[in-house]
């Protein structure tokens, strides 16, 4: 007896700048522009967080997702990335998505009901997910291609802690294990999949150790310390560039406001366990980082909260002058090469749209 | 060259990957063992692992992986290894590859086959034998296509694989090695969305696709001794419908029997009828027949031969059409 073994537990997240803003001893930390780049999308994140959360009451979007409090993980990541890498998240990155080149506009026109898209050109990102784990697969499926054709570039898979217990997980990390695809998984740990902790999702010690069981390295890192993420993004997306592999990261974070606008989150968790992650909130840890480094000039963060809120305006009033979807524009878009029976049925929808004048 | 269906599955697949550098296929045992049907045999070995390549035991991830490759502008075609298990495969194929298109406002495109051998009275295990080509036809933005004939076997598939759309292709095992035909050596297509008459006739409408269309033509032969000409529409296409393909016939005869081994309720009989009704209601001299699988599981080795539709149910239901 005593021949069955536990996995290793002695996990400790990566972290390069503590809670109060200082650098742990001996910490390589990414240049100055780099860091203040992280620092202004994630102030982005949180304005349109905001924005997108009072559009939402206002009626003028319809059910969004929260993603304050996961700025750091979205936005290190984001940041990491380089144009000819590909994007394949849910709708708790969209930071990230924005950081890799997709307007605003574009978010908040598929949050209004409309056609979300197209991405601009050279945009190298899928549509943002909204089944759980489904872009897993085809994360592996874009590697493939990179890898086929030799292109030096990487693939990011994002999901979240509930993904994990996704047969597409499963399949798609597997996929890119057993053909060695340059695919970067990252879940953002945030606690909770809607009312489900963490605890209930899986019974691994760490999301990162399952890394193991498909034969590729993890790192798990503090989803909240913005430099710590930015620095294992990049060192996962190189070793993928190069030819060296998938990895997976978990980057533990907290999910600070609710799963969506339609959830109500005193249901299932306790008041006090957020507040005391409120205490952990990722952007002034950065801030109180940049105030330590010297490179906070006064009123840094209020003019960039200025210029965000400017420019979620303008996405705003951009989104809500797009035309409303039509019919024929459905129509258009489901099919690249209609066939005589395709044509046959648009136009009896059609006809029957005009008939009571609905058209 | 004389091929049967497997042979001309295998001969379009051969003629792709060396005219398309984006054309790759992958499936489960498809690479060194050439596929459980030998679909791929020899493919592995012309053009190597990279185009033609094993993946793990996942149908979901067949179907997700090449989404991947297609949104980044592969055209793979990818193998599912009985259509029994294409449930699995229903979230990638139903939400993402039929929605892709759609879901980016155009800027990504799913150019890519997922193919599959269908149906039953090969005495396999029950749940290799279905038929689920009307769920995909429930499912707009993927094309659903069963070949009839190594001839269209080929040319569909070889036209499939240039469609710019998603294509659920579906083979009929029963006759994958059921007779040779002469079809063209080299590259041709056969149009998708396109129905053709395999046989003439003006008393009474068979309307079949797959491996029914054969059984269709026995019924024919049969009908034919008793001076019933039947005229067969071979649909080839289900998703999107060949309406006008079927309504002209149906105009010509006023009897229609629609036949498909797939489960009665809900199935493509279901839609040809009500496209007749919609479309031919007046020129209709009977009620509309289907003859069809059972509205039951496919059922156990002993009993399928009774589930699916054999020339003599086809044929009574057709002299039920000329009674009425």
């Amino acid at each position: 007896m005593g021949y069955l073994r536990d996995a290793p537990d002695d996990w400790l997240p990566l972290r390069l700048v503590d809670q109060d803003g200082t650098p742990l001893l001996g910490a390589e930390l990414p240049p100055h522009d780099t860091v203040l780049a992280i620092f202004r999308w994630m102030v982005f994140g949180r304005v349109f967080d905001q924005r997108m959360l009072s559009l939402q009451r206002q009626g003028r979007i319809g059910t969004i997702g929260s993603i304050r409090g996961q700025e750091a993980s979205a936005a290190g990541l984001g940041v990491a990335m380089r144009g000819e890498d590909w994007l394949a998240g849910s709708y708790r990155e969209l930071l990230t998505y924005m950081v890799h080149g997709v307007p605003a506009e574009t978010l908040i026109s598929l949050y209004r009901g409309g056609v979300p898209g197209p991405f601009p050109e050279g945009v190298r990102a899928l549509p943002v997910q909204i089944v759980i784990g489904a872009q897993m697969p085809q994360a592996a499926g874009l590697g493939l291609a990179l890898k086929l054709r030799q292109e030096r570039a990487a693939v990011v898979a994002c999901c979240g802690d509930g993904a994990t217990s996704e047969g597409d997980f499963h399949e798609g990390v597997n996929f890119a294990g057993a053909h060695h695809l340059p695919v970067v998984f990252v879940v953002q740990n945030n606690g909770w999949a809607i009312s489900v902790p963490r605890a209930r999702q899986t019974a691994s010690a760490t999301i990162a150790q399952k890394a193991f069981a498909y034969g590729m390295p993890a790192a798990q890192v503090d989803g909240n310390d913005a430099l710590a993420v930015y620095e294992v993004c990049r060192e996962a997306l190189e070793r993928a560039r190069r030819g060296d592999g998938p990895s997976l990261i978990e980057a533990v974070t907290y999910r600070l406001g609710p799963h969506t606008t339609s959830d109500d989150p005193t249901r299932y968790r306790d008041e006090t366990e957020v507040k005391a992650r409120e205490a952990e909130d990722p952007l002034p840890r950065l801030r109180r980082y940049l105030e330590h480094a010297g490179l906070y000039e006064e009123g840094l963060q209020e003019r960039l909260e200025e210029e965000a809120r400017e420019s979620m305006g303008m996405a705003v009033a951009t989104a809500e002058a797009m035309p409303p979807v039509t019919p024929e524009q459905v129509f258009d878009l489901t099919w690249a090469a209609e066939t005589d029976g395709a044509r046959r049925e648009r136009e009896r929808a059609l006809l029957e749209l005009r008939e009571v004048g609905e058209l | 060259m004389k091929a049967n269906v497997v042979e001309a599955v295998q001969d379009a697949m051969r003629i792709a990957l060396r005219e398309d550098p984006a054309c790759l296929v992958l499936g489960e045992d498809v690479g060194r063992n050439g596929g459980v049907f030998r679909a791929t045999d020899g493919l592995q070995q012309e053009f190597g692992e990279g185009r033609v390549l094993d993946t793990p035991l996942a149908e979901s991830s067949i179907a997700g992986v090449g989404l991947g490759l297609a949104a980044a502008g592969m055209h793979p075609i990818c193998e599912i290894q009985f259509a029994g298990f294409l449930y699995i495969t229903m979230n990638q194929i139903g939400s993402q590859v039929a929605r892709l298109r759609l879901r980016t406002g155009g800027s990504l495109k799913a150019q890519m086959v997922i193919r599959a051998p269908y149906g039953g009275n090969v005495r396999t295990p029950d749940l290799h034998s279905d038929s689920f080509e009307a769920i995909y036809a429930h499912t707009p933005g993927i094309k659903v296509v069963l070949p009839a004939t190594a001839y269209a076997a080929k040319g569909l598939l070889l036209a499939a694989i240039e469609d710019p759309d998603p294509v659920l292709f579906l083979e009929p095992m029963r006759i994958y090695r059921g007779f040779r035909e002469e079809i063209p050596d080299g590259h041709y297509t056969v149009p998708l969305g396109q129905a053709r008459v395999a046989r003439e006739g003006g008393d009474v409408t068979l309307v079949a696709y797959g491996a029914a269309v054969g059984t269709a033509l026995e019924a024919a032969d049969v009908l034919a001794t008793e001076g019933i000409q039947a005229e067969i529409v071979d649909l080839q296409t289900v998703a999107p419908l060949d309406a006008e393909t079927v309504l002209a016939s149906v105009r010509k005869t006023g009897r229609v029997v629609v036949i498909h081994e797939a489960a009665r309720p809900g199935g493509l009989g279901a839609e040809v009828a009500a496209v007749i009704q919609e479309g031919a209601f007046y020129s209709l001299e009977a009620p509309i027949e289907r003859v069809t699988g059972w509205a039951t599981p496919y059922p156990f080795v002993q009993a399928e031969g009774l589930y699916v539709p054999s020339a003599a149910r086809i044929a009574a239901a057709a002299r039920r059409t000329l009674s009425a």
